[in-house]
């Protein structure tokens, strides 16, 4: 699988942390999203699913 | 007027009126005509104070569809934007732009000054902070006699002195702070009350905003004066946002801690779960049904189409006034099975209490921890808490812009 998100599309509003830590984070100055893991394994897939669901501002792709 | 007209869901003739009226016995579900419209016709028409007819959405899908749709705006000085009332009509043209009130690219601007505070990782770390307050206040009211309003008790204090508390208002000025905050969150309020009470918050930040400029502090105040000094932005508008950020951000939790204990002990073998399940997801699971369940922002975000939409068989056409109805869409049963059930266990918490697209809640993650601590704390500590009243002789706040209950007497 592969994750990327659109920090300019980006709200802030935490839905991916929620969902799986472990591949996304905020940026400390204006919580925008910063991508901690593209390739995530096969465990990761079901949170970085609901992360990409959850996203109000449609800021992050998932392939595969 | 042809019979096919009076039956047309989109005709402007004879779109019903909004608000509409809650059915008697049933204060969690939303007015029956929104219901039928979120089942039969998502995208429909009705009537608002002014005589105008603009669009109500219902559906989650379409609502979904809308709310990420850079055609939908929510510039209130743009000629036919279906205003709330006429008090917030007169204040659109002296509201200092903020989040509230504009679109990208300003809209990303303000949001990024406001966001810090409130990321997923800063708030679960404030989250002792939000358990101490609770167990704090439900000593005093433990302490204090029986029967006891559980609004004056713990739901206005915990969100209020949490916001108070982050954005930096001084302790002492918290209640004659909340008190002005919760005029403009009538529905019947004057324009004059409005329009006082709007000055008065105002002028009291633009006041604290200087005084932190002088004398910074670590508090989100401080960070606004700083960006004042730095040009990025007026006082009026740092005043705006610590404004927008209180009354968005006490009423509406306060809300939710309230009208959920009601819903909760309606809800017995419900809230038996909830206190006494030993699985640590289930605090979250359960604020997140309760969220949808209860849908208390219920009297529709305003929007204005900026070009021609096709939607849910229907065009909205440019200039035409937009009503997201998320309540209803927190019931729609193409979205939730068995929308009706209040099922703490429910999992795919898509639900649209904090709205959807760029304008989603800020505070979210704030109220979800407020949340959390106090549904998780309140059953376990006071197992025999109960309504000192009836359900029927309790006011719920069918005019307020987030819905809940004035008052909530409670015994234990
Ligand atoms: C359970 C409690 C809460 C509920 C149900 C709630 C609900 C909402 C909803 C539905 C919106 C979207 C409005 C729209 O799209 O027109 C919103 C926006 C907002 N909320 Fe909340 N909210 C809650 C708590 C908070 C808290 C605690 C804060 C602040 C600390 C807050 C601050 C805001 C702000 C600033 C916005 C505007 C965001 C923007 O326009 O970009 N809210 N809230
Ligand atoms: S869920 Fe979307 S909008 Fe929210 S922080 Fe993550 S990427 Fe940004």
């Amino acid at each position: 699988m592969r994750v990327a998100v659109d920090q300019n599309k980006c709200i802030a509003a935490g839905q991916c942390v929620a969902a799986n830590p472990d591949v996304f984070d905020q940026r400390d100055s204006d919580g925008v999203v910063v991508l901690l893991e593209a390739a995530p394994d096969a465990g990761q897939e079901d949170g970085v699913r609901r992360a990409a669901a959850a996203c109000p501002a449609l800021a992050i792709q998932v392939q595969g | 007027m042809s019979s096919s007209q009076v039956q047309d869901p989109t005709g402007t003739a004879d779109a019903p009126f909004f608000p509409m009226s809650r059915k008697p016995g049933c204060p969690f579900d939303p007015p029956p005509p929104l219901r039928e419209a979120a089942a039969s016709h998502p995208v429909s028409r009705v009537t608002i104070w002014n005589g105008s007819t603009p669009w109500i959405i219902t559906g989650h899908a379409e609502q979904r569809a809308l709310l990420s749709d850079p055609r939908v705006s929510v510039n209130d000085r743009l000629p036919g934007f279906p205003h709330w009332h006429a008090g917030m009509e007169q204040v659109s043209t002296r509201r200092a732009p903020s989040v509230f009130n504009t679109d990208p690219p300003e809209h990303t601007r303000f949001r990024r000054m406001m966001t810090a505070p409130f990321t997923f990782k800063r708030v679960n770390a404030m989250r002792a902070v939000v358990q101490e307050i609770t167990d704090d206040l439900i000593d005093r009211l433990l302490a204090g006699p029986r029967p006891a309003d559980l609004v004056e008790a713990i739901a206005l204090p915990l969100p209020t002195r949490m916001i108070c508390a982050i954005m930096g208002v001084p302790q002492a000025d918290h209640a004659a702070f909340a008190a002005q905050a919760s005029v403009g969150m009538k529905r019947d309020v004057t324009v004059q009350a409005q329009v006082e009470s709007f000055r008065w918050q105002h002028d009291y930040l633009a006041d604290l905003v200087r005084a932190r400029a002088a004398e910074p502090r670590d508090d989100m105040l401080s960070d606004l004066a700083q960006r004042v000094t730095d040009g990025e932005i007026t006082v009026e508008e740092a005043a705006a946002m610590g404004v927008g950020l209180f009354v968005a951000g006490h009423e509406t939790s306060a809300n939710m801690i309230a009208l959920a204990t009601v819903a909760l002990l309606e809800h017995p073998g419900q809230l038996a779960l909830l206190r006494e399940s030993d699985d640590p997801g289930l605090a979250a699971t359960a604020v997140e049904e309760l969220l949808r369940y209860l849908g208390i922002v219920h009297m529709a975000q305003r929007r204005i189409a900026t070009d021609d939409i096709e939607i849910g068989g229907q065009t909205i056409r440019a200039g035409e006034g937009i009503l997201i109805e998320l309540a209803s869409a927190n019931r729609d049963p193409r979205a939730f099975p068995d929308p009706d059930v209040l099922d703490l266990r429910r999992p795919a918490p898509a639900h649209h209490a904090f709205g959807f697209g760029l304008h989603q809640c800020v505070g979210q993650q704030l109220a979800r921890v407020e949340l959390q601590v106090v549904y998780g704390t309140l059953f376990r500590r006071i197992p025999t808490l109960s309504l000192a009243t009836t359900l029927d002789a309790i006011e719920f706040k069918h005019d307020g812009i987030a819905y809940g209950v004035y008052h909530l007497p409670v015994t234990w």
